[in-house]
């Protein structure tokens, strides 16, 4: 664990933070852009999966553990979040026959 | 032991609850509709009745994960009434439906973790909590499977709160890498206005802003309101908004005082840009459902303004308002669901001649739009009223003005319903209701509460007297 800690702290904070905000603006701007709804899935696991990766790091930083666990706890929640999805999308798919979601118009005013 | 049960007593009764459910969809037969609606319909007040006896008592437990206090109960046992109220006045629909006892099992693990987050004292437990509150109620969202709009309903609630929640856990990770701790106790010292701090505190800040649907990040609100089967939007626009305000007045003020002239500046803005958008997209909806949803984004707005004055005054305002605000748009959503699962109308037009068939009804649902508009002696009224009481504070006489004309404005579209209902005709008559006990039940409680609390002041003072010391 020392071990590990010690090289994670080679690569300066400043990078880990730029190279997770740059991943979390890829994930954002996918999640707004695309129109595939499994992909819209996809980078929202790459939203969550930046933020993953800046907890590890800063906890790292700082010595506590906190950080990591909170990792474990994001990974099992994001889990959960795209059974939900993708279950969602499975009805939708039998209704309309379609993972567009430009197929999903129907409520509009 | 015995105290840690009496602490985690409303978790622990609705987890005993699903298990209940769980049993007797495993062994149970389909045809259980009634006997499952019957069963919640009890055993949702006792558990009431439970955490009005017993409340759980004030301190933190799991070092520091899990706190409570007496605010916290009550706003705890508010959100548990509201859930009853919804559950009485779903059962005619249930009962048509194929799957009831999963309506409660969504339903009831969505208010668990609604009340994880209340009390949550920790970013972890909060997170885990607020997650546990919006997965289930996606699934919610879709719970009539044949229909088309409510799976878009689902997936559009799914999309906004993978996002919201994904900027909101963006916004914690900076947090702790700026002060080195989730614990919401130890947070307040360490802020100190480093660019960090500010950006992690402005996207907490959207993340909340999405989950409470203020403007400008409210587009999925209208959609998924009109998609998802009534009660289910009743649920979300009351219940989940409503715990979204508490937990959003609780964090400005606990962990984020230190930050508040950056959050005030922030939230008059989006005070008055949520009433008028909210207010000026109501005027032009025909789906009630969509109407209620826009109404909804401007009462948020009114919201706004209580939490932007000081503390104690802003704290209760906010609590009084949803206390409101729950009899009177569950009034109102009771007699929608009324009518559109027996006629499947939903629009205002679908209203014309309400008075003439079913008088009753249209006075009930003409209480709550007046409540909801503010008219006096509703309890609406004064729930406004404090609100403005409390963000006049600050003497910031433009908001308050934008707020007073905005109240006018949304006068408009209020009494456009009650004018479908009383004043016009129609050429197909609507058929008579017949609601049965249970609907009944809650209308009355619903009506009961409106009026009520507009005549009875000393609630405000008791709820007040909770709000010191947060």
């Amino acid at each position: 664990m020392e071990n590990t800690v010690s090289i994670l702290r080679q690569i300066p904070l400043n990078n880990y933070i730029l190279l997770s905000t740059l991943l979390f603006c890829i994930g954002v701007i996918g999640v707004l852009s695309r129109r595939n709804a499994i992909i819209i899935l996809m980078c929202v696991e790459l939203m969550l999966n930046a933020v993953n990766l800046l907890l590890a790091a800063f906890s790292a930083y700082n010595s506590d553990p906190a950080g990591q666990v909170f990792v474990f706890f994001i990974m099992a929640v994001a889990a959960a979040e795209v059974a939900v999805g993708l279950a969602i999308l499975m009805m939708v798919f039998r209704n309309t026959g379609t993972v567009d979601i430009n197929a999903l118009n129907k409520l509009k005013g | 032991m015995n105290e840690i049960v009496q602490f985690m007593l409303p978790e622990l009764g609705l987890t005993v609850l699903l298990f209940v459910l769980l049993f007797v969809r495993i062994v149970g037969k389909l045809e259980l509709a009634g006997q499952v609606c019957q069963l919640m319909n009890i055993a949702l007040p006792i558990l009431a009745l439970c955490m009005w006896f017993m409340p759980a008592p004030e301190g933190a437990q799991f070092g520091g994960m899990m706190i409570s206090s007496k605010l916290i109960v009550t706003e705890k046992l508010l959100l548990l009434v509201g859930t009853w109220i919804i559950s009485l006045f779903s059962s005619p629909w249930l009962r048509g439906h194929r799957h009831p006892a999963e309506f409660y099992m969504l339903m009831l693990s969505t208010l668990m973790g609604i009340f994880f987050l209340l009390s949550s004292g920790d970013f972890l437990l909060f997170f885990l909590a607020l997650e546990l509150s919006a997965i289930p109620l996606a699934a919610l969202c879709n719970f009539d499977l044949e229909k088309h709009v409510s799976g878009e309903s689902a997936m559009k609630m799914i999309f906004s709160s993978a996002l919201s929640s994904g900027i909101l856990l963006f916004g914690i990770s900076l947090l702790y890498g700026a002060t080195g701790t989730l614990s919401f106790v130890q947070i307040p010292a360490l802020l100190d206005g480093s660019p960090l701090q500010i950006m992690a505190f402005v996207m907490i800040f959207t993340g909340f802003a999405f989950k409470l649907s203020i403007v400008p990040f409210h587009f999925w609100t209208a959609d998924v309101y009109e998609g998802a089967p009534v009660p289910v939007t009743a649920f979300l626009s009351v219940i989940s908004k409503g715990s979204m305000a508490f937990v959003f007045v609780s964090a400005l003020y606990t962990v984020f005082r230190p930050l508040s002239e950056i959050w005030y500046i922030a939230i008059t803005l989006l005070a008055v840009i949520s009433m008028t958008v909210g207010n000026l997209f109501a005027i032009r909806q025909q789906n009630l459902k969509r109407f209620l949803a826009f109404s909804s984004i401007a009462q948020v707005g009114y919201l706004l303004i209580g939490i932007s004055g000081s503390s104690i005054d802003g704290m209760s305002s906010v609590v009084y308002f949803v206390l409101v605000y729950v009899f009177s748009n569950l009034a109102a959503f009771a007699v929608i669901t009324l009518v559109s699962s027996a006629t499947s109308r939903e629009t205002i037009d679908g209203l014309k001649g309400f008075h003439a068939s079913n008088p009753l009804l249209a006075w009930v649902l003409a209480l709550a739009l007046f409540s909801l508009a503010g008219i006096p002696p509703t309890a609406g009224f004064f729930g406004k009223f404090f609100l403005l009481t409390a963000g006049a504070a600050k003497w910031n006489s433009p908001v308050l003005i934008v707020a007073a004309l905005n109240m006018v404005v949304s006068l408009y579209y209020y009494l456009r319903v009650v004018k479908a209902m009383f004043m016009d005709s129609s050429d197909d008559t609507m058929i008579r209701l017949t609601p049965n006990v249970s609907v009944q039940f809650a209308l009355l409680l619903c009506t009961a509460g409106i009026l009520l609390l507009g005549f009875y002041s000393p609630a405000y003072e008791w709820i007040r007297s909770l709000s010191f010391g947060i």
